[in-house]
């Protein structure tokens, strides 16, 4: 009974609208590009935010990062004897974070060695990373063939390389990897694994494993490589001594990263005072992201809100028009018999199958766009289903918010005036 | 419907008014559009009002048609005294007793014929395939049966009136009020009209029809003529056309 009282109010609305379908199309625009911004908008917002998410999760956010770092002034002041930069964590360094943190799951250094590697007669330049099995713990990357770093490498001081797939094409393009022989500083190295490597760059951080070739053992580094590096560059030649070049902590849960940096931060700068290291906290950065991701949405919730005001103003507007236009036929229904609120549900529905029509073609062009977007610039969008139901909602709360207004002027009319009407 | 119809007192009575008048205050001054009419109308009755302008004669409908509230008297219809209702039920009160039949026929344009016709049922609520069956048997009544698909401006004018006469009937009232049903008619079309509401009357209907045409008047039974919001006479005629009472 009542949904076909429903049915009948919603095709008599319907049938008014088409009698002006232009005006109805019109006064629609306004929740379709409404609407169609609104989702469109949060799509893109979305995919960026989600990607940059990603890329900061990939660094991880349960870690800090601490890197060797030239103090300016250090620099200035060897640089006329003997040319020799002395900076940068140290192995105690180390030591002391293993040790002094009941927070800290682990702590994985990385010593940086640049070399020549070869394999028969080619021969590349190659970054090299010395550290502890406990890399592959906390990177987790795919092992592509082989095994990663082991305890018993360090223990029995092997001379073997773990490969990443980039140092592989590099070295060994179209030979199987695995049991290849490297030579690296006069010393023959065993490849007995090769793993996949990231690279994700977000601002000034990067993943550990950024163009890096290949990981041997911390000891064997040490032993072969010293901690001295000599750089050519601009016809001059400088050396310089870093026990480690970075080192990652990872923390037993996210709560506890930033109270722990800050602890860390201040037992190094007791041993540190130059300032030759450089923290950074992922985690820091997702909360930036997120915050800017806040923001954004404020932004954007203010310009949909305005865009869908606008649009309910042309709805009020148009019907406002139409209760003057059709205040004979207004008056005509209330002398039949028709009760104010039925006039008011009359009209009401007109405002609302405008709205929510409107609504319904926004969200389609709203699902549009994203999808355009991403198909052309590449770029990645999320449609979300809470955006599309909050549209929905949103045009139909629209059409009764500005429909209620005209359509009570239209209930309160003086049936003998508006029966007077021309 | 909330209304009480045990009140009813004589079943005969449809309306009857008591000292009512209608003031309106324009400035500083009291216009009383109607200024103390006693009136009695039994059922089956048919009244014409006339009078010059200004007399009365539409205050005296929108009243009789409860679109109106009398500003003192008493209105009874069917035994309700309307003073005391709320606008919602002025509306029922309209709903259920009252057909209205105007000078400009006031069908709505975007509804068909059809439409127009069961109009006071979609407010009744009554369901389709019913309303459907009474409307038809009303266009036909009327002589409109092939065109229930049309719309009003594809009608004459006197097509237009007899949908409008089918609408007012639509709800079986107890009163159709007519103002100047055949204003807007040349006098054969009017004549036409006029033979639609004699024959209404013959079959019991109570009609009261505000004119100031003395040949469209003469179709009643009692014409009354206003003057200064009273009543200045009422004169019984005696019957025209076939008329039974
Ligand atoms: N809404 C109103 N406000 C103020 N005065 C009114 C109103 N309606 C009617 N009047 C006054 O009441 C008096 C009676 O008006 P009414 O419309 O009933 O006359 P009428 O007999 O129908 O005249 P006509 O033949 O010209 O239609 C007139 O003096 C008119 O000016
Ligand atoms: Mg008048």
């Amino acid at each position: 009974m009542i949904g076909e009282r429903l049915y009948r109010d919603v095709r008599l609305g319907v049938k008014t609208l088409l009698l002006h379908k232009m005006r109805s199309i019109l006064t629609m625009m306004g929740m379709v590009f409404g609407v169609g911004a609104v989702i469109a908008m949060l799509a893109v917002g979305e995919g960026a935010s989600k990607k940059a998410l990603d890329e900061i999760r990939r660094l991880g956010s349960q870690n800090i990062i601490i890197n060797s770092q030239q103090a300016v002034e250090n620099s200035g002041q060897n640089s006329q004897r003997i040319r020799m930069n002395i900076y940068g964590l140290l192995y105690d360094d180390l030591e002391r974070i293993q040790q002094s943190f009941d927070t800290v799951v682990r702590a994985v250094p990385a010593k940086l060695i640049r070399s020549e590697g070869r394999v028969n007669s080619r021969s590349h330049e190659l970054r090299l990373v010395g550290t502890t099995p406990q890399w592959f713990d906390l990177v987790q990357r795919e092992i592509l063939a082989g095994r990663q770093l082991l305890d018993r490498d360090v223990e029995q001081n092997a001379n073997v390389v773990v490969l990443t797939e980039h140092g592989a094409r590099k070295l060994l393009a179209g030979q199987t990897p695995v049991g290849s022989q490297v030579l690296i500083k006069q010393g023959y190295f065993k490849v007995v694994g090769v793993i996949k490597s990231e690279s994700t760059q977000s601002g000034t951080m990067q993943t550990p494993d950024q163009n890096i070739d290949a990981y041997i053992p911390l000891n064997v580094a040490i032993e072969r490589f010293g901690d001295i590096t000599t750089i050519r560059g601009n016809g001059s030649r400088s050396r310089e001594l870093v026990e480690l070049h970075q080192l990652i902590v990872e923390v037993d849960d996210r709560e506890h990263v930033e109270s722990t940096a800050a602890s860390i931060e201040r037992m190094l700068s007791m041993f540190h005072p130059k300032g030759d290291y450089r923290m950074s906290v992922p985690l820091a950065l997702l909360r930036q992201a997120e915050s800017t991701q806040r923001t954004f949405n404020i932004v954007l919730g203010s310009i949909a809100g305005i865009s869908l005001l606008i649009g309910g103003i042309g709805i009020m507007n148009i019907m406002l028009a139409s209760v003057t236009e059709r205040t004979r036929e207004i008056g005509i229904r209330r002398a039949i018999g028709a009760q104010r609120k039925q006039i008011i549900g009359q009209f009401l529905i007109e405002t609302v199958v405008l709205s929510m029509t409107g609504g319904l073609i926004g969200i389609g062009i709203g699902l549009l766009i994203p999808w355009i977007i991403t198909m052309v610039a590449d770029m990645p969008t999320v449609v979300t289903p809470w955006s599309v139901m909050l549209s929905v909602v949103i045009s139909v709360g629209i059409g009764i918010i500005f429909g209620m207004y005209p359509a009570m002027r239209a209930a309160n009319l003086d049936p003998i005036e508006a029966l007077r009407h021309e | 419907m909330s209304l009480d119809l045990s009140q009813q007192s004589n079943n005969d009575t449809v309306i009857s008014l008591e000292q009512v008048w209608k003031t309106y205050r324009m400035g500083d001054q009291d216009v009383h559009a109607l200024a103390g009419v006693d009136l009695e109308i039994k059922r089956g009755s048919f009244w014409a009002i006339s009078g010059s302008s200004g007399s009365g004669k539409s205050t005296m409908l929108n009243l009789l048609g409860c679109l109106d509230r009398p500003t003192s008297g008493v209105y009874r219809l069917e035994g309700q005294d309307i003073a005391k209702t709320s606008d919602d039920e002025l509306s029922d009160l309209r709903l259920s007793y009252l057909g209205f039949i105007f000078q400009n026929f006031n069908l709505i344009q975007q509804l068909t014929v059809q439409e127009n016709i069961e109009l006071p049922l979609f407010y009744q609520g009554v369901d389709a395939s019913e309303a459907a069956k009474k409307s038809k048997a009303l266009a036909e009544r009327v002589g409109l049966a092939d065109r229930m698909g049309h719309r009003p401006t594809e009608l004459s004018g006197g097509q237009q009136q007899r949908v409008a006469i089918a609408r007012a009937l639509m709800n079986d009232p107890s009163v159709l009020l007519a103002d100047e049903p055949t204003g807007n008619l040349d006098t054969a079309t009017g004549d036409s009209i006029m033979e639609i509401l004699t024959e209404l009357h013959d079959q019991g209907k109570t009609i009261i029809m505000v004119t100031h045409e003395p040949e469209i008047a003469a179709h009643a039974q009692h014409e009354l003529v206003m003057r200064d919001g009273k009543i200045a006479s009422i004169t019984q005629n005696t019957p025209v056309i076939g008329a039974t009472s």
